[in-house]
């Protein structure tokens, strides 16, 4: 069997990005989290809010040391796989990464050591305005990164000469038209995946009984944020939609199963796209229900498939099964957010031992839903890496054999698989270990320590965690 | 655009951001290659404390570097890394595992096999993304097998004894690195282990020095142009370099300790720029300068307002970090 050097990269490119994303898509919403509970201390002065902070900021610089090492691949990708890519759309893309590494690394490298260590070092206002700048860094690479994707999607202000993109309107390339929407959707995403996250975490100390007081107030306050986030979202994911619809008509169809253009569409529940007879085999479908979402009208006319030629054409199993999976978990958030509200009523929320635990099983709903929407919105491209303008086999580095990628392929996946294994065994350490005042003495312990992340946490990786406890 | 040259300046920047690195991670990545061989494990904590607080920013200019060129040299980065396909990778793997192994070993308090195992990490992941450093130079030095601005060659192709012997240069160097910034960090048994290996290390980069300088215009007939046509001036860095050499033989020798550690750093410093003048204005040898190379002018410049608001503060940060980690680190008391 000859080995696909564009297939091969494509799924090394999807597992690299996935594999970093799970980082950041976690990061980004806890940093803003602790940032808040930061400013609920220095305004109440309540020890609890101070507890969950010093007890989160330990999480996120676990989580922080993962993403930065991760990230260090990441930017090598595009030249070793993508090279074709990399010439000729280096004039806006190149910019982009680079202001992404220039603003975010300036915030960070001052102000993440002043977070990590500054407690009790530097004055209160200081160290929360540490906290502020840290979540605001975070914002600012998802600002670059997501124009840098956008502009993938929909390209705007440049003009291909030659073979190579050049940038006639940075203004225009930066805020594409579906860079709001796309910044917007993994903006909330983000917020999300932190809140289930927190309070999955605060739910199992509370089964426990484990700093209860503490954990009823981050768990309170986890829930009526998702309770205005996660419809939000969908509402967001809607807007999104109607973009996709416009600007990338068969992504949109692939995504709805529709192969034909339909006036009164149906919404698949259920299909099995065949790509080689271009039509599907199942279906279990609700009549006039995709038209009614996509263009607010029962006959509205809905794009098809076969709009596009079959060489055109994204694969549409993956793309349509990829949304519903997301769509499916994004209704379960909702749900789980509302019965939280639902049990608040009467005081029940804290000692419903059944929602606690699935509010534990929740905590890795939104980091399937982040995943299997990325794979939604990249897949759907196919083939295009630029859309309309320069297909992935464009893209691809000429000299690249079946044979290259496949060794890194199995190389990045069993270094990452290394480091995830021993990343997330030492993240439950540090969950399991909990809020303890003994490392909290630890962590004042010298301002003069170093500005590595993992130094936050003083906790070891191979002692048993719950070891003397009662 | 009349007045001053863009690619110039991106070529002068992204020069200095590629010495900054050699310098910083060089001395590090050397610590790395010289584990296994320390005295005994207080040895290696005092190794890794010295280093644990500077060495996450010392590979931030890895990452400037990298996106620099994308931004600035796209030419560069769309030849250089698929040529070094296989390289890059091994590099890539090297250093997330020593990346990681930095913090986890640490944290390994109890088990000693979990700690031989982090140990492992540290070590090879440094000898393997130093070696892979090391035939990059080599590999540029060499030169690429381009048409049309399109690297054509085998995935082995940068894999030569030219290669390889650089590579292996590479590591000497960085070791030697390691243990004069051992000898500057240290004390009592640590450095005088430090010492003991600094002089048989300078003879090994002495030797790969000349045997390299001797190689070089006979795997490229530019350089030979360059350094025995009618410039002259250009042997007064080999010359610097050699004098760097000697500087750290009577240094050790005096049992001096900031010294050794200075003159390894200027030796790298003339070495490589005598390799920029070699090669100068030819950034993708053989064939393309760096004006071929260049991104379009308006992102040069877009790039370039960035880069000039921030290095000052970068340099600035850091400077800060070294001055605050100044001094000795004993045994048992590092930065934990």
């Amino acid at each position: 069997m000859e080995l696909d050097p564009l297939l091969l990269s494509r799924i090394q490119f999807a597992f690299v990005v996935s594999f970093h994303a799970i980082f950041p898509v976690f990061t980004i919403g806890l940093a803003s989290y602790i940032a808040l509970l930061h400013a609920l201390f220095y305004k109440t002065g309540n020890q609890a809010w101070e507890r969950l902070a010093i007890f989160w900021t330990k999480g996120f610089a676990v989580v922080f040391g993962m993403g930065v090492v991760s990230g260090i691949v990441m930017s090598f990708q595009f030249g070793t796989n993508w090279s074709n890519f990399s010439q000729s759309a280096a004039n806006f893309i190149g910019p982009m990464l680079s202001y992404e590494v220039i603003t975010a690394f300036f915030l960070e490298a001052a102000f993440l050591g002043v977070l990590l260590f500054g407690r009790g070092r530097v004055p209160q206002g200081v160290h929360l305005f540490a906290a502020c700048m840290v979540a605001l860094g975070t914002f600012i690479s998802t600002f670059w990164i997501l124009s840098a994707n956008s502009w993938l999607h929909t390209p705007a202000g440049v003009e291909l000469v030659d073979g190579t993109f050049h940038v006639t309107s940075w203004r225009e390339a930066i805020f594409n038209p579906s860079f709001p929407f796309r910044l917007g959707h993994m903006a909330l995403a983000s917020f999300i995946t932190g809140g289930f996250v927190v309070a999955g975490v605060s739910a199992w100390y509370l089964l426990r009984g484990r700093d209860v007081e503490a954990n009823k107030k981050a768990l309170s306050m986890c829930l009526w944020l998702l309770l205005v986030l996660t419809p939000s979202q969908a509402l967001m994911g809607d807007f999104h939609g109607l973009n996709t619809l416009e600007y990338q008509p068969t992504k949109l169809a692939a995504m709805e199963g529709n192969w034909e253009t339909l006036e009164g569409a149906p919404f698949l529940l259920f299909a099995w796209p065949d790509q080689q007879r271009q039509e599907n085999r199942f279906e279990i479908a609700i009549p006039y229900l995709a038209s009614l979402i996509l263009t607010h009208e029962l006959y509205g006319e809905v794009p098809g498939i076969l709009e596009a030629p079959p060489e055109e054409q994204p694969p549409v199993w993956l793309v349509f099964w990829s949304f519903r999976l997301m769509v499916g978990l994004g209704l379960l958030m909702i749900a789980v957010s509302l019965a939280g509200l639902w049990l608040r009523r009467g005081g029940k929320l804290y000692e419903s031992r059944p929602y606690l635990q699935l509010l534990r099983l929740m905590s890795v709903a939104p980091f399937i839903a982040v995943l299997a929407g990325w794979v939604t919105t990249e897949s759907g491209r196919a083939p295009w890496l630029v859309y309309g303008m320069v297909t992935h086999a464009e893209g691809l580095t000429p000299s690249l054999t079946g044979g290259m990628a496949l060794f890194t392929l199995i190389g990045y996946m069993s270094v990452y698989g290394v480091i995830f294994y021993a990343g997330t065994y030492y993240l439950t350490r540090v969950i399991r270990y909990g809020m303890k005042d003994k490392d909290e003495e630890a962590l004042v312990d010298d301002f003069e320590s170093p500005k590595r992340p993992w130094s936050a946490t003083d906790i070891p990786f191979d002692e048993n965690p719950t070891k003397g406890e009662g | 655009m009349e007045t001053f040259d863009l690619s110039v300046i991106w070529a002068l920047i992204i020069g200095f951001g590629i010495m900054m690195y050699v310098l910083m991670d060089g001395f590090d990545l050397g610590l790395g290659i010289l584990f296994p061989f320390a005295p005994d494990e207080d040895a290696r904590d005092v190794m890794m404390n010295t280093v644990a607080p500077v060495w996450d920013g010392n590979e931030t200019w890895l990452v400037l570097g990298g996106a620099g060129l994308l931004g600035a040299f796209p030419l560069v980065y769309s030849v250089f890394l698929p040529a070094l396909y296989i390289g890059v990778f091994l590099m890539l793997a090297g250093l997330v595992f020593r990346g990681v192994a930095f913090e986890l070993r640490f944290k390994s308090r109890r088990d000693q096999r979990n700690r031989r195992w982090w140990n492992r990490a540290f070590s090879w992941g440094s000898a393997i993304a130093a070696f892979a450093q090391g035939a990059v130079v080599g590999t540029y030095i060499q030169g690429f097998n381009t048409e049309n601005g399109v690297f054509v060659g085998g995935p082995f192709e940068w894999l030569t004894p030219f290669t390889i012997l650089t590579g292996i240069g590479i590591m000497i160097g960085y070791a030697l690195l390691g243990t004069t910034w051992l000898i500057l960090k240290s004390e009592g048994y640590i450095q005088a282990w430090a010492y003991k290996l600094t002089l048989p290390l300078l003879l090994a980069v002495l030797v790969i020095f000349v045997i390299i300088s001797f190689w070089t215009p006979f795997v490229n007939p530019v350089v030979w142009e360059r350094w025995f046509g009618h410039i002259r001036l250009i042997w007064v860095l080999p010359a610097l370099a050699l004098l760097c050499m000697f500087s750290v033989f009577w240094a050790v020798r005096q049992r001096r300790e900031l010294i050794p550690f200075l003159g390894t750093l200027g030796m790298f410093l003339f070495t490589y720029l005598g390799l920029v003048v070699s090669k100068w204005p030819m950034i993708v040898p053989p064939d393309y300068t760096i004006w071929d190379a260049a991104s379009a002018p308006g992102s040069q410049l877009f790039l370039l307002i960035g880069v000039l608001f921030v290095l000052p503060f970068v340099l600035g940060y850091t400077f800060w970090s070294y001055w605050v980690f100044r001094g000795k680190v004993r045994v048992g008391e590092g930065y934990h």
